[in-house]
């Protein structure tokens, strides 16, 4: 597990489909063992960024690092080399439909290692039992529930012990009991595994349970209005979208003058120290 | 509520002489039909001087937003002749809604402005947008041979038990229909060729004909025409599905390739099955025409079967093959093009499966054309 202190390092990043820009200029760092928050309304770009992040959509200015290696300007080998170091979460689990659960979970260490049969179904079994799903193996992704679902594509994402672990979205659609199991799940595996994990979330629950290290992406502003630990940001950003997103409307300020929201995202980021 | 169904009234009245009164009676419900607020708008700009606007609900008996959507047209009226509306008459109900409505003003911008571009800009952009489908159709063709190479060195990964039944999807599970169709045709054309060649008494030429248009070309045109139906379409559904439920995305970030892992199987499948199908529909429609034959021609059935072995030669039955291979690899190709096109929703997938077989049968057609004159030329 080598590796520099900065994992991800995103710099002067611009998201665009086409000529339609999402959001601009956004920098920021992701420490090792980080469990780091992207948040903010719907539809303000957070997916996007992580399918950036993930390498799955080239940026349309600036770059994104891994380790000091700058992802887009890399050699495809180069690039499948870090990306195996990637497991991700989607937002509906994103399991291979034709395929049972182990063999879901199977498939990247078919792919990548040289293990025996009998051993890539140990670990399947490892992997599932992490999740709460021993027993399942043999089931196809249609006849599980929407959270089991989730939680095998968390095996899956697993598979390879990753460096970096990607969630879109852990807890959309799931009761609030395993919504906070997850968040549990979530914060045992970067303890247990030392894994650094970046999660695009809105669920305030959540953002409390486990962030230690965020961004606020705001839809209006098209860029990062505040970025740090959450807590650190509900006690101490003055900036009012921020405030009353992270008290869910209750802090809300009537709003500002943009000139005044954005002067105050300055603010927040300069209080951040980045 | 006990009041049997009153119906609905308006009636207006001038208490003051700036001041209209309008009384709602009766049941206000949005089985009936929404009211038109034009008599009270007509009413109102009538009046030069008019102030007030109130009303009297004391008679009314049921509402819902077909009452709600009435004082907002009267509502907006009044606003735009500077008139107060007085909305303590109404019931309390009403008026909070009236003010939920009003509470955010509409966006402007946010309505989709619908404006038809120029005719030139519309030819433009159409240009723009078929060289730009065109690239990515080539770019997915050389995709697909990238594929295809790997395999050839071995080094392509995808499932062997996916090949396996995909295999039986598009090859056994297609026998029925492709039985059905076949023999049909085979019928059909000797339906056809019976009737011009009765009149020369050459009726025995039937078989013939069956047996050369069926395995040059009828067979492998309708295998192929009926796989891009069958099997091309499932294939965009397919693939499209996966698309929208991000396992496409699944499989990148696995760094394991779509195309060898999801279309290099399908592409094989067809390649192996199709030829199959057709010889299999070539026999189907010799026997459907030996049907017309016997029955109809009085064509004993062994002459039949002499008449037809003498008519066709290997030759026949490999150029027939040479082209279902190829509509095979064109048929999966496209199925799977527009798949892995399709968008993230489910009319999308509708789409792809649509266009999957239009894009099919267009490849089947042209491609047939164009083999054609390469053996006419090459004079097979």
């Amino acid at each position: 597990m080598a590796g520099t202190e900065t994992p991800i390092e995103v710099r002067d990043l611009t998201m665009a489909y086409g000529t339609f820009v999402i959001q601009r200029d956004l920098n920021f760092t992701v420490r090792r063992g980080d469990i780091f928050i992207v948040m903010g309304g719907s539809g303000c770009g957070k997916t996007t960024l992580l399918r950036h992040l993930i390498g799955l959509k080239a940026p349309a200015r600036g770059q994104v690092f891994y380790d000091g290696v700058s992802f887009w300007e890399a050699q495809p080998d180069e690039q499948d080399r870090i990306m195996r170091r990637f497991g991700i979460s989607y937002q509906s689990g994103a399991l291979w439909s034709s395929m049972t659960l182990a063999e879901n979970v199977a498939l990247p260490l078919e792919t990548y290692t040289d293990l025996r049969p009998g051993e890539i179904r140990e670990i399947v079994t490892l992997k599932l039992s992490l999740v709460g799903l021993a027993g399942f193996e043999d089931f196809y992704p249609a006849e599980i529930s929407g959270g089991m679902c989730k939680r095998a594509g968390l095996a899956r994402a697993m598979a390879l012990d990753p460096d970096i672990l990607f969630f879109d979205e852990p807890s959309a659609g799931l009761d609030p009991i395993s919504s906070r199991r997850l968040d549990d799940l979530i914060l045992e595996l970067r303890d247990s595994l030392g894994a650094t994990v970046v999660v695009v979330t809105h669920e305030l629950p959540s953002i409390f349970a486990i962030g230690n290290n965020s961004i606020f992406l705001d839809a209006d502003a098209k860029t990062i209005l505040a970025g740090g630990d959450p807590h650190v940001l509900l006690a101490e950003c003055e900036n009012p979208k921020v405030r009353e997103f992270l008290t869910r409307g209750e802090a809300g300020a009537p709003a500002k003058s943009s000139g005044a929201a954005l002067q105050s995202a300055a603010q927040c980021l300069a209080g951040q120290g980045a | 509520m006990g009041v049997v169904a009153a119906p609905r009234e308006i009636g207006f009245s001038r208490p003051e002489p700036d001041m209209l009164l309008i009384r709602l009676a009766g049941n206000w419900i949005i089985a009936d039909g929404l009211p038109s607020a034009a008599d009270i708008i007509n009413e109102i700009r009538s009046t030069p001087g008019m102030k007030r606007v109130a009303f009297d609900t004391r008679d009314l008996t049921e509402w819902d937003s077909s009452l709600v959507t009435f004082l907002i047209k009267v509502g907006e009226d009044c606003s735009r002749n500077i008139i107060e509306m007085v909305q303590e008459g109404l019931p309390q109900g009403v008026t909070r809604l009236l003010v939920l409505a009003t509470a955010v003003p509409e966006q402007k911008d946010a309505r989709k402005e619908v404006t038809r571009p120029p005719f030139l800009a519309r030819i433009g952009t159409g240009a723009i947008r078929f060289g730009a489908s065109a690239a990515e159709m080539l770019s997915f063709i050389g995709e697909a041979c990238t594929a295809c190479l790997q395999l050839l060195r071995g080094r392509a990964r995808f499932r062997r038990v996916d090949l396996t039944l995909l295999i039986q999807q598009c090859g056994a599970e297609a026998l029925p229909i492709v039985s059905l169709i076949s023999a049909l045709v085979g019928l059909i054309l000797a339906f056809v060729g019976a009737v011009q060649l009765r009149m020369f008494g050459a009726q025995i030429y039937v078989a013939n004909l069956v047996a050369i248009g069926m395995a040059r070309e009828m067979g492998a045109m309708m295998t192929a025409v009926i796989m891009a139906g069958r099997t091309g379409a499932a294939f965009a559904a397919q693939l499209g599905t996966m698309q929208v439920n991000e396992e496409i995305d699944a499989l990148k970030t696995m760094g394991i390739s779509p195309m060898e892992f999801l279309v290099l199987p399908r592409m094989l499948a067809l390649i192996f099955m199709l030829p199959l199908l057709c010889l299999y529909a070539v026999v189907m429609g010799i026997l459907g025409g030996a049907l017309v034959g016997v029955t109809m021609l009085d064509i004993a059935p062994l002459e039949y079967f002499y008449q037809t072995r003498d008519a066709i030669q290997m030759m026949d039955f490999v150029v027939g093959l040479i082209k279902s291979a190829i509509f095979g690899v064109l048929v999966a190709l496209s199925g799977c093009l527009r798949g892995m096109q399709c968008g993230r929703s489910a009319s999308a997938v509708g789409d792809a499966a649509t266009s999957a077989v239009v894009t099919g049968i267009v490849a089947i057609v042209v491609s047939d054309g164009l083999l054609t004159v390469i053996y006419d030329l090459l004079g097979i």
